[in-house]
């Protein structure tokens, strides 16, 4: 059907009404989500049509809202838990990481946790300190947890229904500056197929033969503009949506960079230790043979996310990574 | 109340928490009788089943210490001394209710009908886990001090939501109740009302640090600025944690909000087998709890009002004995994890790294 284009945080507040209305296990929990509809507005409206019982405004507190979550996901509901900005997911950092990460693993796969945790994420949108950040690698690194990340309102809306619908918890990494950006979404209800391919695998965005640019949720807008501009200039990139985080497809990465011989990976999070880092040396270890070019990556500088008016300095625009791209082809 | 009893090593004026006297078996916050009613009484075949359990509780734990000592255990965190308050609050816990324990709660899984032997594999190194939450309504243990409050919370949320008549009991010690995480969840039981009675072991020790540390006021007091009402009971008197147990249940079930206990008890062992308790506190304060043994006091009462004769103590130290003697040779059997068990069971859904990693297994081999 044919519909008008939303924006992408529209794309998950339909996603969560599609949710909410197919399974009455499933309950909206976080900071001001229900009369408000979150800061962003991503929850607007749920609470009338759905009740208080089922959009639940919190304490302030984010370690109580993924240690309840985690206890009424015991009791077979899917919380979808808002954590109102990046930079405050830390009070919740053991309740995640001790407990819902593991708990199905300590139980032998008895315990299943289906609790999803959508944080608003990224930067490029000026605010104040804590407000900006890409804490997606310290997840990464916990066993137990999926990442994803939407670059558009279909992904938005397909990723937050998989990840609602999914056993497993799954974090969903919200780019800030993207939740105005409108595309036409198929609101379709819950399908595995979709659900499966959102969650795992990796899309093509645009072709090119001579590099592959790699980047997942805010950054994928960035390598598009930056593959425009190489292509004025002759360099034909190919552009890849990671997608998911955890697992990352390395498979389809592995596939481009069998045709390019060059790959270029992008994030808004600090470069040491991030997700560019494990993709580098796992296509190293796959594909050593096809590389022209050592990986390289571009991202955040190792500092604490800095204030608004440099964030554009920090993080990685076309010219940032035109610029590795070149590097890469020099090389 | 109890007058303030510092001993020689304790660091700083420790506020009540000493030894109390029976006669305030159950007392409130205000050191008034919370549930002075007969109501919650046990009767006196609950009575001779916690006599039971207790004993069963402790010759397991003996025999879990001694496997550790041998070498068969990597560490083990002895029940002795607070059987009382772990048997007698769970005995008071419904089939509907479910349990959050922490790591100690040896004599309430004993209680639950959990078998203890299922307990051995954490503590060899085994297992993270251990037996089937589902069939006992026993969380798994949680070794990060205080993190099974948030979760029992939101289960209890869960079970008012469900329309289920029961309560959740999520167990706790006076260090954990320092924890960030566990003020948190005084304010969300609160805030939701949520069906939920914190039952805090105050065994008067956080490995070296004495309780007196981590609270100014006593710890049945904890609750009242979060409008959750507290009371104390003599955690080394079975009887008194069954009643107070019990009663709370009771009105929390009938939707009258949370509800927080102290037991008042001791550690008469080491925080685990690792410790040295010689290095903190003294001889004089172990043997004065020595003396308030909670399985002489169960005994000595059951004699006393005629509840149970030589015959009964008599069958339930051999059967404590038959069954501490099977206990080291489950230890033994129990096999170590496969990998590839371990790497299958970190998700429900397939993941292409976890698959990536078994498939290395048999490349590696
Ligand atoms: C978050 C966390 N910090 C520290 C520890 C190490 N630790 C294990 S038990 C313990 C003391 C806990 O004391 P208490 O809550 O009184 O329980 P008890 O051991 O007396 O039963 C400590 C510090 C831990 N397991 N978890
Ligand atoms: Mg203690």
């Amino acid at each position: 059907m044919a519909q008008a284009p939303i924006a992408l945080g529209q794309a998950v507040n339909r996603a969560l009404e599609t949710a909410m209305e197919a399974d009455p296990k499933v309950i909206v929990m976080g900071e001001d989500v229900g009369a408000l509809g979150g800061v962003f507005r991503v929850t607007a409206e749920l609470k009338d049509r759905f009740g208080a019982d089922r959009v639940r405004d919190t304490p302030l507190g984010e370690a109580g809202i993924i240690g309840t979550a985690i206890g009424l996901a015991l009791r077979g509901y899917r919380p979808v838990c808002e954590i109102q900005f990046d930079g405050f997911v830390f009070p919740a950092f053991n309740q995640i990481t001790t407990q819902l990460a593991k708990l199905r693993s300590r139980s032998h796969g008895g315990l299943t946790l289906s609790v999803t945790i959508r944080i608003p994420y990224g930067g490029r949108i000026g605010a104040i300190e804590h407000h900006s950040e890409s804490p997606e690698a310290l997840f990464a690194h916990t066993a137990g947890l999926r990442l994803v990340s939407p670059s558009d309102p279909q992904d938005a809306y397909d990723m937050t229904l998989a990840a609602v619908a999914c056993p497993d918890p799954v974090i969903v990494f919200e780019p800030k500056s993207l939740y105005w950006s409108k595309g036409t979404v198929n609101q379709a209800e819950a399908d595995p197929g979709r659900a499966s391919e959102v969650l795992n695998r990796a899309r093509v965005l645009r072709r090119g033969d001579q590099v592959t640019l790699a980047a997942y949720g805010p950054s994928v807008p960035q390598a598009l503009r930056a593959a425009e501009q190489l292509a004025q200039t002759g360099t034909a990139a190919e552009v890849l949506d990671l997608r998911s985080i955890s697992p990352i497809d390395f498979a389809a990465i592995e596939e481009s960079v069998a045709r390019t011989g060059r790959l270029v990976v992008i994030h808004e999070a600090p470069v040491f230790f991030g997700a560019g880092a494990e993709i580098a040396a796992r296509i190293t270890e796959r594909c050593f043979y096809l590389l022209e070019a050592p990986v390289l990556r571009v991202g955040g500088y190792h500092l604490p996310y800095p204030p608004a008016l440099i964030e554009h300095d920090h993080l990685p625009g076309p010219d940032r990574i035109a610029d590795a791209v070149r590097r890469t082809l020099e090389f | 109340m109890p007058t303030a009893t510092v001993t020689a090593k304790s660091p700083s004026p420790a506020p009540a928490t000493g030894p109390v006297t029976s006669t305030e078996a159950v007392t409130g916050t205000t050191g008034a009788l919370r549930d002075p009613s007969a109501e919650h009484r046990p009767d006196p075949s609950i009575r001779r089943s916690m006599y039971w359990d207790m004993v069963l509780t402790r010759a397991f734990d003996k025999a879990a210490t001694a496997l550790q000592r041998q070498g068969e255990l990597a560490l083990w965190a002895p029940s002795l001394g607070q059987e009382a308050a772990q048997v007698g609050s769970a005995h008071a816990v419904g089939a509907d209710d479910w349990i959050f324990p922490s790591y100690r709660e040896h004599g309430v899984l004993r209680s639950r009908g959990v078998d203890l032997r299922q307990l051995l594999g954490l503590f060899r190194g085994a297992d993270h886990g251990g037996w089937d939450t589902s069939a006992a309504r026993v969380h798994l243990y949680t070794l990060v001090v205080g993190a099974q409050a948030l979760p029992a919370v939101g289960y209890a949320t869960g079970m008012a939501m469900d329309g289920i008549p029961g309560a959740v009991i999520v167990y706790l010690g006076d260090g954990a109740t320092s924890q960030g995480e566990v003020n948190e969840a005084l304010v969300w039981a609160a805030s939701y009302q949520a069906p939920v009675l914190f039952l805090i072991q105050n065994n008067g020790w956080a490995i070296s640090t004495p309780s007196g540390t981590q609270a100014r006021v006593d710890l049945a007091r904890r609750g009242e600025g979060f409008g959750i009402p507290g009371q104390r009971v003599d955690g080394n008197d079975v009887d008194a944690c069954f009643t107070a147990t019990a009663g709370a249940l009771d009105r929390i079930r009938a939707g009258q909000g949370p509800e927080l206990i102290e037991a008042l008890t001791y550690r008469l062992g080491p925080h685990t087998t690792s410790d040295d308790p010689s290095r903190y506190r003294d001889q004089q304060e172990e043997a004065a709890w020595k003396e308030r043994d909670p399985l002489l006091r169960a005994r000595h009462s059951l004699e006393a009002e005629g509840l149970a004769d030589e015959e009964f103590f008599a069958a339930a130290d051999s059967a404590a004995a038959a069954f501490a003697s099977q206990v080291r040779e489950y230890c033994l059997a129990i096999e170590p994890p496969r990998l590839p068990d371990l790497l299958s069971q970190v998700y429900a859904t397939p993941h292409s790294l976890i698959e990536e990693e078994l498939a290395s297994l048999g490349a590696e081999r």
